[in-house]
């Protein structure tokens, strides 16, 4: 266990450099239960918590909010001039394109989580009522790979983006 | 050929294209990953988790076009407007 947060402390001071610091709780609580809720699905008869889209949902908005949050608190009212660009005369069409990439992680993050637990357990079931003894156990083998890439995956995306709202705008 | 015939067949298809794509990029992304460890054995491990992270992020683009069509099969919202009018046409 000290393994797993000593590796996920590692990843966040390289990251995110070490004014991550700070979000380690949040980022580390998100990581695992990710992961403990993917894995739970590997045991027969239990249907992952992450293959309901609200799960990944609730978990999506946590992080797109305290994007947002850190931003403000950190840099002020100034946390605007991220969504303006460099160039100022294009500002307004920035700020759309900007608007709608943003709004498109949290999106992005919940399907991603989602489609992939949901995806595993689907194609398990139709394995299971079509060749029930052998079969099912490569996509079982695939689904551990999966549980643990994919919360690997969406802690290294909620460290890229707390971190591209800390840095400073372009 | 009636709706939900046409969805299925849609479903299909478009599952099918997505993962067209996905396969094809995910290969670039292991190959240039494979080059790179061929080049650098050394540096490995970092090839192979940024190569992860790069599978994972175009895997994505898949899962986005299995859940439209897992949508499109199982959460139909059209359903129940096809199925009003079937009523009416059936009497």
């Amino acid at each position: 266990m000290e393994a797993v947060i000593g590796g996920i402390e590692n990843m966040i001071v390289e990251t995110m450099g070490e004014h991550g610091r700070p979000f380690f709780p949040l980022i580390a609580t998100l990581a695992i239960f990710v992961l403990v809720s993917n894995l739970i699905g590997l045991i027969p008869g239990f249907f992952p918590p992450t293959a309901n889209i609200n799960t990944t949902a609730a978990c999506a908005i946590i992080v797109f909010l305290s994007t947002h949050v850190v931003g403000i608190k950190h840099h002020g009212l100034h946390y605007v001039k991220h969504f303006l660009g460099p160039i100022w005369w294009l500002a307004p069409m920035i700020f759309f394109i900007e608007v709608i990439g943003h709004l498109s992680r949290p999106v992005s993050l919940t399907l991603r989580l989602f489609g992939n637990m949901n995806g595993h357990e689907l194609v398990l079931m139709v394995f299971f009522a079509l060749a029930p003894f052998i079969v099912p156990l490569p996509m079982m083998l695939m689904g551990v790979l999966v549980s643990f890439i994919q919360a690997f995956v969406f802690m290294l995306l909620a460290m890229i983006y707390i971190q591209g709202s800390l840095e400073e705008a372009h | 050929m009636d709706f939900f015939s046409v969805c299925v067949f849609a479903a299909g298809i478009g599952m099918g294209l997505g993962a067209v794509g996905t396969g094809i990029g995910q290969g670039f992304a292991v190959k240039g990953a494979v080059e790179g460890v061929a080049r650098n054995p050394g540096a490995s491990g970092k090839i192979l988790t940024t190569m992860m992270i790069g599978l994972a992020m175009i895997e994505s683009l898949a899962i986005y076009a299995l859940v439209i069509c897992l949508i499109i099969l199982f959460a139909n919202p059209y359903k129940d407007v096809v199925l009003g009018l079937a009523k009416t046409v059936v009497k």
